[in-house]
């Protein structure tokens, strides 16, 4: 018997929902594409109806039935309460300070917080060029706070990034104030493994709470620099059935409807 | 005044080696028709303008079309990255190209400023970022009212952009609904624009007052194609066909499958053949 069928869930489905319950039923979302996309609607179907979720394709308030592929899919607009042009939306919704939760995915990210999607290698002669930051880098400066969620690996958890595509809280400390930046900047990582907070004076992520069956030395062997602590470390609450029926129903929904419509094509 | 043409004649007439041109849709409304005509004429040094490069610029890059892009997100949108682009970036194959990056917001207010007759955009933006770095168009000003230190970039204008949208009037108005991202700003900010429409209706009489239309002395040429922005989607005409985005990292991947890819169905096509691609993806009556 595997580890996952011991314990009645996979590392993914632990992260994405411990991420979904970070969100409040009150909270303006700006949503990264992805496994940031699968929590904030998982938080909508559960505890969170409430909650508004904002892609930056425009669509304000929306509430897909199935995860979208792209940050620009139709069911995005349909179910929106408005959608807006886009330079409306990065100048009025986000850059006028609108949004609570900035809620972003990461290639390559720090103990800082700092985010790099942009190239792997040197910026001029890229090993990997990666898609770049889209949203990303005023998304990290202009919402309230910045959740950051990701699978951990030690190619995506470094010491030392490539390049700063989004800045978190750069060399630590007060550095955000020093840039200008008035918001919080990451307040929360949460991985397969574990949730993590920054520190409140050196804003170093520190483990919180490790997930169910997850032990220290998993957390530091998937992790690129030395991991911190918490002095009183937790146990992140199991998923419930609640929580994994509604994640896995939105998946299998997914599923169907992005191979539909490969499957007419084929006939 | 706005011509109706095919569009094989709105392409030559308004599109040039050399020129900076903006083929626009923000994961809807994707012009790839207008892409393909141009990749099918052949046109040569070319400055790429795109807030996200997906598959048409993925393809007129590996057709060694452009001698630079300027963007914000070079990326399949929700499937990775773009294979063409990467090999141009990475390798200089088929050719090198000059890279112009921006994040999404830089962009959007570039595009506002081309459209307001600015000279820049200012915002609050870059801060921390590592473009600011690299990009020597990332400036700053310092607001004259407050002190505080505000990012700058270029405005942008295109020579011509081509977006693709709903439907025209018989007068040449045009509508465009749904995610409209940043349409209208792209025709606003370019000396020309050529638009692509589903359809041609008889008048906007009966429309709602405050949907985006863009006033037929804006456009300088529209061409009907139906199934025009495919594998992109017409809000309200035919879906996204995500199958076809995914099949895209496969296509190119290879450099050999990708040209024989762009043979079959872009340089051997024709834009009459777009309307079939969607008839799967139109909803069911």
């Amino acid at each position: 018997m595997s580890e996952d069928q011991k314990l009645g869930f996979t590392p993914n489905e632990m992260m994405t929902i411990a991420a979904s319950r970070a969100l409040k039923n009150d909270d303006v979302c700006f949503v990264g594409i992805g496994a940031p996309s699968a929590a904030c609607n998982v938080a909508r179907l559960t505890h969170a109806p409430d909650i508004t979720l904002i892609y930056e394709s425009g669509t304000i308030g929306t509430a897909p039935d199935v995860l979208p592929l792209s940050i620009g899919d139709g069911e995005l607009c349909e179910t929106a309460v408005t959608t807006v042009a886009v330079p409306e939306m990065f100048r009025y919704w986000l850059q006028g300070g609108r949004i609570s939760i900035g809620f972003l995915g990461a290639a390559q990210l720090d103990k800082f917080g700092n985010i790099n999607t942009t190239v792997i290698g040197d910026y001029a002669h890229p090993k990997t060029r990666l898609p770049g930051g889209g949203g990303a880098p005023e998304i990290a400066t202009s919402s309230r706070e910045v959740y950051i969620t990701m699978a951990q690996s030690k190619r995506g958890m470094v010491e030392t990034i490539d390049f700063f595509t989004s800045f978190g809280h750069g060399e630590g400390g007060d550095h955000r104030k020093r840039l200008g930046i008035d918001t919080a900047g990451p307040t929360l990582l949460i991985t397969d493994l574990a949730v993590w907070k920054p520190d409140p004076v050196t804003k170093e992520f520190t483990v919180v709470s490790l997930h169910p069956g997850v032990s220290r030395e998993q957390v530091q062997a998937t992790c690129g620099w030395t991991v911190k602590f918490a002095e009183a470390l937790d146990e992140t609450p199991a998923p419930s059935e609640l929580e994994l029926t509604t994640l896995r129903d939105l998946q299998a929904r997914t599923k169907a409807a992005h191979e539909g419509t490969a499957k007419e094509k084929a006939a | 005044m706005v011509q109706f043409l095919p569009l094989n004649q709105a392409v030559a007439e308004n599109l040039h080696d050399g020129d900076t041109v903006a083929f626009e849709g923000f994961t809807h409304l994707i012009p790839t028709a207008a892409a393909h005509e141009a990749i099918r004429q052949g046109f040569r040094n070319l400055t790429l303008i795109r807030m996200t490069p997906d598959l048409i610029y993925d393809q007129m890059i590996g057709m060694g079309m452009a001698r630079k892009i300027i963007f914000s997100y070079v990326g399949n949108p929700g499937v990775g990255l773009l294979r063409r682009a990467r090999d141009a970036i990475e390798n200089g194959f088929p050719r090198a190209i000059e890279v112009e990056e921006h994040s999404h917001a830089g962009m959007a207010n570039a595009y506002e400023a081309g459209a307001a007759g600015l000279p820049c955009a200012v915002f609050r933006g870059y801060r921390g970022a590592g473009l600011a770095s690299v990009n020597p168009n990332i400036r700053s000003v310092t607001c004259p009212f407050t002190g505080e230190v505000l990012a700058a970039v270029p405005a942008i204008r295109p020579d011509v952009s081509f977006i693709h949208a709903q439907k025209a009037d018989r007068k040449g108005n045009v509508l465009v609904e749904g995610i409209i991202g940043i349409q209208k700003e792209a025709v606003l900010a370019a000396k020309r624009a050529v638009v692509t429409v589903e359809e041609v209706v008889d008048s906007f009489d009966d429309l709602h007052p405050n949907l985006t239309v863009l006033p037929r002395w804006t456009i300088a040429a529209i061409s009907v194609v139906p199934g025009g922005s495919h594998p992109s989607y017409t809000h309200g005409y035919y879906v996204r066909d995500n199958a076809a985005y995914l099949e895209w990292d496969e296509i190119a991947a290879d450099r050999e499958r990708f040209q024989a890819w762009m043979q079959a169905n872009v340089i051997d096509s024709t834009a009459g053949d777009f309307a079939a691609r969607v008839e799967h993806l139109r909803p069911a009556a």
